[in-house]
């Protein structure tokens, strides 16, 4: 048996060359098609991903259509400072896990650490920032269930609001632009914790050098998932943030 | 074809083949200073009153960001072939699902409008 693989390989070894390295599995021919394997599999995740915020995309989307007055009056109480800051932060956050797969390809481990730090700074900053909007949300009310505040909605003007009031059922229809409000920044915001948790194992890593040897792939690889949670995100701020903001000025 | 015709379970010398690119810092930055104005973009073309464009114009942004993040951020410009269909399939995927549920739902009250 083991003559049988030494033949096999000494049979391989004049027609590509094989480059031993510490991280290269031996089920793979190259490291090429490991690396490429490996990226194939993130994006598959992905790909489930899409479809896990797809669907509360969609029922974004419909509900839109059918509530549209409650959504506008809803997502006008929403921030936008906060909401546009926050994607200005995220961006930030993403531009530096970028950065940071550069430094682990050119083999920079003090750099890659860096800008693993700032990506996991500028990640606290973004949820920070989730924080304050999730508590003004709450001292107003406007969480759905048994407590949710329609008021300011059925009297806008009581609240000294410029918005159109809405007719008692209208407004209960806020819950539901609500419901999805938290349901999906939440879910996003769970996204995030989940990274910045991996960014602290992958630091401690990055550290003692691992990724700064030739073997990039699970910073590249993580850097793909920070990446989708900022796309999810950029779609995210205008459809929740900026449904028909005109009417205030 | 070519009298070449050695073992190569490993793909190596498929000339679809993507070489392994590492995108510079400044390419870097040019999304990112991309990506900025257009969420300045964004929260400007809303203030505007341009009703069925408003919504259309902010997908748009959206869109456009997205598909830069996708092609430099995560590579997707320098994958090979099959990475770049995964990730159309997926979309595409994505799309046929929207449009598929969305035509149900439009059809259900077909004429009571």
């Amino acid at each position: 048996m083991d003559s049988a693989i030494a033949t096999t390989q000494e049979h391989e070894a004049g027609e590509h060359e094989h480059v031993f390295v510490p991280q290269h599995r031996h089920h793979f021919e190259t490291e090429e098609q490991q690396r490429e394997a490996g990226s194939f599999g993130m994006w598959l995740f992905l790909l489930t991903e899409i479809m896990f915020f797809g669907g509360m995309f969609f029922a974004y989307l419909l509900y839109r259509n059918w509530y549209y007055d409650a959504f506008v009056a809803a997502s006008n109480q929403l921030n936008v400072k906060l909401g546009a800051a926050n994607t200005a932060i995220l961006i930030t956050s993403g531009f530096f896990m970028a950065l940071g797969v550069w430094a682990a390809e050119v083999r920079k481990k003090k750099l890659l650490v860096i800008y693993l730090i700032l990506t996991t700074i500028f990640g606290f900053a973004f949820l920070g920032i989730k924080y304050f909007e999730y508590k003004e949300k709450y001292e107003l009310h406007h969480i759905p269930g048994a407590s949710f505040d329609v008021s300011q909605f059925e009297n806008p003007a009581a609240y000294g609001l410029k918005e159109q009031p809405l007719a008692p059922d209208m407004a209960q229809k806020t819950q539901i632009f609500f419901f999805l409000y938290f349901a999906m920044t939440g879910m996003h915001a769970l996204h995030m914790i989940i990274g910045l948790g991996l960014l602290f194992w992958l630091l401690a890593r990055a550290q003692r050098g691992e990724f700064t040897a030739g073997y990039v792939a699970p910073i590249e690889n993580f850097g793909l998932y920070w990446h989708f949670v900022d796309i999810v995100w950029i779609f995210l701020f205008p459809l929740l943030y900026l449904i028909n903001r005109h009417p205030l000025k | 074809m070519s009298e070449q015709h050695y073992h190569d379970p490993g793909n190596v010398t498929n000339p679809e083949h993507a070489e392994h690119h590492i995108v510079t810092p400044a390419q870097y930055a040019m999304v990112y200073v991309t990506l900025l104005i257009c969420t300045a973009l964004t929260v400007l073309a809303a203030t505007f009153d341009l009703g069925v464009f408003n919504p259309i114009i902010a997908l748009a942004i959206a869109c456009f960001k997205g598909v830069i993040v996708i092609l430099f951020f995560m590579h997707v410009k320098y994958q090979s072939n099959l990475i770049k269909m995964t990730v159309g399939a997926g979309f595409f995927t994505f799309l046929v699902l929207i449009t598929m549920t969305l035509s149900d739902y439009i059809s259900r009250a077909w004429g009571l409008w």
